[in-house]
């Protein structure tokens, strides 16, 4: 008899992760929101407004980082520019926002301030449907997809791999920063879009659309885990790391990477405009240093500190590295560089497997010596 | 009338055989009113006598005085008759002449006018130039005299030029048309201005003078374009030379090894930044030789950053052999602490390094034309590199061993090459190679922290088109592509020809991805 | 000399377009003439040198034949054309009678039923033994298909029966990475079974394997044939002996002699050029 789809998925896990996502959500869904609205100001169990913003954007990184995971622990494609997919969803729902200022802005016009600054009279044809809630939500999965698909298509079939694909994804993005930075590229130039107002007809910085904001994240999250997790144990998973550990072995025995490589390679894409477009939101702007080569090598350092291929170690990744970069850009922001540049000499050469990998090599040491 | 006026005393000028100055015109320099001595100062002018010099040179440094009736130039204790230049005794109560900022500009003109009839060729040459500039349309009648008198060819060229620009206000549309054509024939933007006017039907009445300068405006146009382009294919040569010194030491890396180094971009901040101590260096201590910091500077960059390199290598890079991505990720994070260390040890803003004196300036080809010394020097210096560079890698014995390791690394260590201090050598020099580019960078551009950061993707980008292994990939590519950048700027504005260069290599890659010259079959891969 | 296995491989002309959709080429495989493999004027030359000679070689169906040859004489760049990964200059290349070998690309080439066991056991190794026959199995390679797969029940069995034969089915959840070389030849072996290949081409199978490996490899080998052909390359004379069949000569890129193996080592072309005296 056939598995069922459902019975699959629920296989992908076993049973203590289910229990981790499940208590995950508990939290996320549940216990932060009353202690950020039911619980006082000054009680020392109150979440403030900034916790609830940091945490949520860190959230959305944890979603790219498992994206990174998908391509680079288990495809081997290491993407150096990845943050333009992030960025890329981003401005496709930061559109919808600005759109939703309406006439609030400086100039209180029917077009956002920056069209208005450079003395346009009417919006681009990009922008044309971009009041509508679907038709943005539709760009941020369609827009990072095409994008990712015309480039990887190119990319794979010319079989290019290792170091040279890492630099290419870096020129690229540093390409469509130059671009983003434009004023005439009409995505508002340097400044990008900012001074939000509403979003589905609430207020952008009410605590209820906060939370709500914070939920979705973390329910993208938890569903990402659970979706990637499907997918690395499958057949297809099993193909791909095959891919990445010996390419031309599994071109004899019939496969095509071509269009492994490509699948992964667009469904990352897609979970980073995802998480781009709840990052903007949450943040409140959006701008195009988001696609500088600096960002998207950032978040590679994510996926190796935390383990790659282990999907959970991303996660992990991205909290402490983000997290620190909060704690010392407020404390010691003159070293927070060194701390990062360090950790990313550390991690290379003495945790290949990450923190995770460091975890169950302990784990079994204790195992062994008990 | 002030016309007619001048060309009576012209003549009368022209018809005294060196009698000395009229006594007249130069007690009118000492008059009270301005209006009086520029009409004086003019009138001297005209009369083209050496003499004439004398005293209105005398007036410009405030040496020329009222005593009595008469005009006077003291010099220190000794006082002369200013028309005859004969001495004579210090006068009692000696006034001086007010000489106002109106009046020094004519008497510059009237000098530079008057400059044309020296003796002295490179006098008469100099003043010629300085003329291009400033000619007012009633010098044309002392231009044809000047004209007339002259006998050097290029002195004569530039004068035409002057008296055509004068002749452009004359009544006559002949005179007008002739002076028009003239003009055509230069290269000048500050002509281009001078014949708009003549354009326009409100200004100009005769048809043909106005058809004649529209078409002269073309022709002027056209060559000011072509000499536009080769401004740029000159820019492009030299940010090619740039590239080329950024690159080299990546090509040799990377072939040797088969890394990406992602701290290159740090090796050149080293190096323009060791060329920046050495220059505070020189200050501090040498202040007198302080032109030579730059010669200094070139060794002591190269060393600086072959030891950073060195460093890299031996702490960081050779634990991961093999592992290209990790590499990257690493030298990454070695750039961050790199980038870091400079701001905190120079500052986090750009410091000053200054050309030295003999490398200011620039050879003029044309008007708008004019190629930077500092920009030629660097073009030159690279290509001494390249030489070096190219005599190491093919005429040693330590350029052989670098080669057999890139080449075949198995093969070369089997037949005994050492192959891990190769490493190390190859590393250093392609880190020495990159401080040397960034004491070129230091003389054109800024020096800050994150300077290197701009080259890590374009020196990249040099390696995959130009193939690696082999010199000539590096060069033509750089070249090429400084050159092709250049261009492309012109026309489509520096942020589009970036893209559309680094969209362009993205599909070069596609179609030939082992770069214009590779080595057959050889690449890195995990 | 093999070219190096390069990050750019040499790509077959006229692989892009529809054939990369997915689609493979399911061609019928014509052995009413009784030729599996036909091999005709082949001519490979890397930078002037020449691999492969005016090679002409013809296999049975159902045959079992055995190449033997100095090193440099072509034998991997021999399978390399049928597999596809290299291109001929010149020559046919026929499997069956109608599929012809030179239009296709290495996953077609792999699908219409040629395998391939490599000289290094080339295993996936981080992957468990099960899971690489799983991946090997003969199946829709799509990605669409390979993410909604499970195994059935028959493929399972298949995948059991495969174990049994190449003796791993006590480790069919081991890491491959840590069997013994053997046991990966074997594994490879297996691998190589689960495409149901109509031919196979086995190069140096028993390379580093203990005399009792190479035996019980041999027969393997003699039990496959007939409903499989097989071409295999190798040095061990007391292998080829044990597998019995026919045995070709190659030197400097084409066929120096055929025949049994008796005949072809009382050759005097050949004890010159390979078996010495």
């Amino acid at each position: 008899m056939r598995k069922p789809l459902t019975l699959r998925v629920l296989s992908s896990l076993d049973g203590k992760a289910w229990l981790a996502l499940g208590a995950f959500l508990v939290v996320a869904l549940i216990v932060v929101p009353v202690l950020h609205l039911a619980v006082p100001e000054d009680s020392a169990f109150h979440l403030s407004t900034y916790f609830i913003t940091l945490v949520g954007k860190i959230m959305c990184y944890a979603l790219v980082a498992v994206a990174m995971d998908l391509i680079w622990g288990y495809g081997g494609i290491l993407s150096l520019g990845h943050g333009l997919f992030f960025a890329l969803g981003g401005y496709a729902f930061g559109m919808y926002l600005m759109r939703q200022i309406g006439r609030d802005g400086s100039y209180q016009s029917d077009l956002p301030d920056f069209m208005v600054f450079l003395d346009w009279k009417e919006l681009p044809w990009f922008w044309v449907g971009s009041d509508n809630f679907l038709w943005a939500a539709v760009l941020v999965v369609v827009v990072p997809a095409i994008v990712a698909f015309i480039f990887g298509y190119f990319a794979f079939r010319s079989r290019i791999k290792g170091v040279y694909f890492s630099i290419i994804t870096q020129a690229l993005t540093y390409a469509a920063m130059l671009l983003f930075f434009r004023n005439e590229t009409g995505f508002g130039g340097n400044n990008g879009f900012t001074d939000f107002k509403r979003v589905l007809g609430h207020s952008i910085t009410s605590p209820e659309t906060r939370l709500v904001l914070f939920g979705l994240t973390a329910l993208m999250l938890a569903t990402t885990l659970i979706f990637a997790a499907w997918l690395v144990k499958s057949k297809f998973g099993r193909v791909l790391t095959a891919i990445r550990d010996a390419e031309s072995r599994v071109m004899f025995i019939g496969y095509n990477p071509l269009w492994y490589k490509l699948t992964i390679w667009v469904i990352s894409a897609v979970l980073c405009g995802i998480a781009g477009a709840l990052y903007v939101p949450q943040v409140g702007i959006i701008n195009p240093s988001e696609m500088s080569p600096a960002n998207s090598i950032e978040i590679a350092i994510w996926v190796a500190v935390g383990g790659r291929g282990t999907l959970i170690g991303p996660v992990i990744g991205a909290f402490v590295v983000n997290l620190a970069k909060s704690w010392f850009t407020v404390s010691f922001p003159e070293y927070w560089l060194f701390f990062l540049g360090l950790l990313f000499i550390v991690v290379t050469l003495m945790l290949p497997q990450g923190l995770v990998g460091l975890w169950k090599k302990l784990m079994a040491r204790k195992g062994a010596t008990a | 009338m002030t016309k007619t006026i001048l060309v009576i005393l012209l003549l009368a000028g022209s018809l005294s055989a060196r009698a000395g100055l009229d006594p007249a015109q130069v007690n009118q320099l000492v008059a009270e009113d301005s209006s009086d001595k520029v009409a004086a100062i003019r009138q001297l002018t005209q009369t083209a006598d050496p003499d004439a010099v004398r005293v209105l040179k005398a007036m410009a440094e405030d040496g020329l005085y009222l005593a009595g009736d008469k005009a006077v130039i003291i010099d220190g204790d000794q006082a002369f008759d200013a028309a005859t230049g004969t001495k004579m005794q210090m006068p009692a109560n000696p006034e001086s002449v007010t000489v106002n900022n109106r009046i020094r500009g004519e008497l510059a003109g009237a000098l530079a006018a008057l400059e044309l009839f020296d003796t002295e060729r490179a006098v008469r040459l100099a003043s010629a130039r300085k003329l291009q500039s400033k000619v007012a349309p009633d010098m044309a009648p002392l231009l044809a005299r000047a004209l007339e008198k002259e006998s050097d060819g290029e002195i004569k060229a530039l004068l035409t030029l002057a008296h055509a620009q004068a002749s452009l206000g004359d009544a006559d549309p002949a005179v007008r048309l002739a002076a028009v054509k003239a003009l055509a024939e230069t290269t000048s933007p500050a002509i281009k201005t001078v014949l708009l006017p003549l354009t326009d039907k409100a200004t100009e009445s005769d048809d043909k003078v106005r058809y004649e300068a529209i078409a002269a405006i073309k022709s002027i146009d056209g060559r000011l374009a072509i000499a536009e382009n080769l401004g740029r294919i000159f820019s492009g040569l030299s940010l090619g030379s740039i590239l080329l010194l950024a690159a080299l030491g990546l090509a040799i890396t990377y072939g040797v090894m088969g890394i990406i180094n992602m701290a290159h971009g740090e090796l050149l901040m080293v190096g323009a930044y060791s060329a920046y101590a050495m220059q505070s260096l020189f200050r501090a201590w040498f202040p007198d030789y302080i032109d030579w910091y730059l010669p200094a500077a070139v060794p002591a960059a190269f060393f600086v950053a072959a030891l950073v390199g060195v460093i890299m290598e031996r702490t960081v890079i050779r634990w991961l052999y093999g592992r290209t991505l990790e590499t990257l990720l690493a030298t990454w994070g070695l750039s961050l602490v790199l980038i870091q260390s400079a701001r905190v040890i120079f500052g986090a803003q750009n410091v000053e390094v200054s050309n030295p004196s003999w490398m200011s300036g620039g050879i003029e080809l044309m008007p708008n034309l004019i190629l930077p010394w500092n920009r030629i020097i660097i073009v030159g210096f690279a290509m001494f590199v390249l030489l070096l560079v190219w005599l190491l890698m093919n005429k040693t014995r330590l350029g052989m061993f670098v080669r057999a390791v890139t080449q075949n690394r198995a093969m070369a260590g089997c037949v005994g090459v050492p192959t891990s201090r190769i490493d190390t050598m190859a590393f250093a020099l392609g880190a020495g190679i990159a401080g040397l580019g960034g004491v070129a960078l230091s003389q054109i551009s800024n020096v800050g922290p994150d300077m290197g950061q701009g080259y890590i993707v374009d020196s990249f980008m040099v390696v995959v088109v130009g193939g690696v292994g082999q010199l000539a990939g590096a060069v033509w590519a750089a070249l090429g592509l400084g050159i092709f950048s250049k261009l492309l700027e012109g026309w489509a504005g520096a942020v589009i020809a970036k893209i559309s260069i680094l969209v362009a290599i993205i599909i070069f890659i596609q179609k030939r991805p082992q770069g214009i010259f590779a080595l057959k079959g050889r690449f890195v891969d995990n | 000399m093999t070219p190096v296995e390069t990050v750019f491989d040499n790509r077959p002309e006229g692989s892009d377009g529809a054939d990369q959709m997915g689609h493979f080429v399911t061609g019928e495989l014509d052995l009413s003439h009784g030729v599996a493999l036909y091999l005709e004027d082949i001519t490979v030359s890397f930078d002037g040198f020449k691999a492969l000679n005016d090679l002409t070689l013809a296999i049975n169906a159902g045959e079992l034949r055995c190449i033997i040859g100095p090193n440099g004489a072509g034998k991997t760049t021999m399978m390399d054309v049928i597999t596809g990964k290299t291109r001929p200059d010149s020559g046919k290349a026929y499997f069956g009678q109608t599929i012809d070998l030179t239009r296709l690309t290495e996953p077609e080439i792999a699908h219409i039923g040629i395998g391939r066991k490599f000289q290094k056991p080339t295993i996936f190794e981080q992957h468990t033994v099960f899971e690489n026959l799983e991946l090997a199995m003969k199946t829709d390679k799509r990605v669409w298909k390979s993410l909604m797969a499970w195994l059935a029940g028959d493929e399972r069995d298949r995948i059991a029966e495969t174990l049994r034969l190449i003796r791993l089915d006590k480790e069919a959840d081991r890491q491959a990475g840590l069997l013994s070389h053997g046991q990966k030849q074997w594994l490879e072996i297996g691998m190589l079974l689960m495409q149901e290949p109509k031919l196979l081409l086995l190069d140096e199978p028993v390379a580093g394997m203990t005399d009792d490996e190479t035996m019980r490899t041999a027969e393997l080998f003699v039990s496959l044939a007939g409903k499989h052909s097989l071409v295999v390359v190798e040095h061990d004379m007391a292998f080829v002996e044990r597998l019995g069949g026919t045995v070709t000569v190659l030197h400097e890129g084409s066929v120096l002699a055929e025949g049994d193996l008796a005949t072809v080592q009382n050759d005097q072309r050949v004890i010159e050029v390979y078996l010495g005296r």
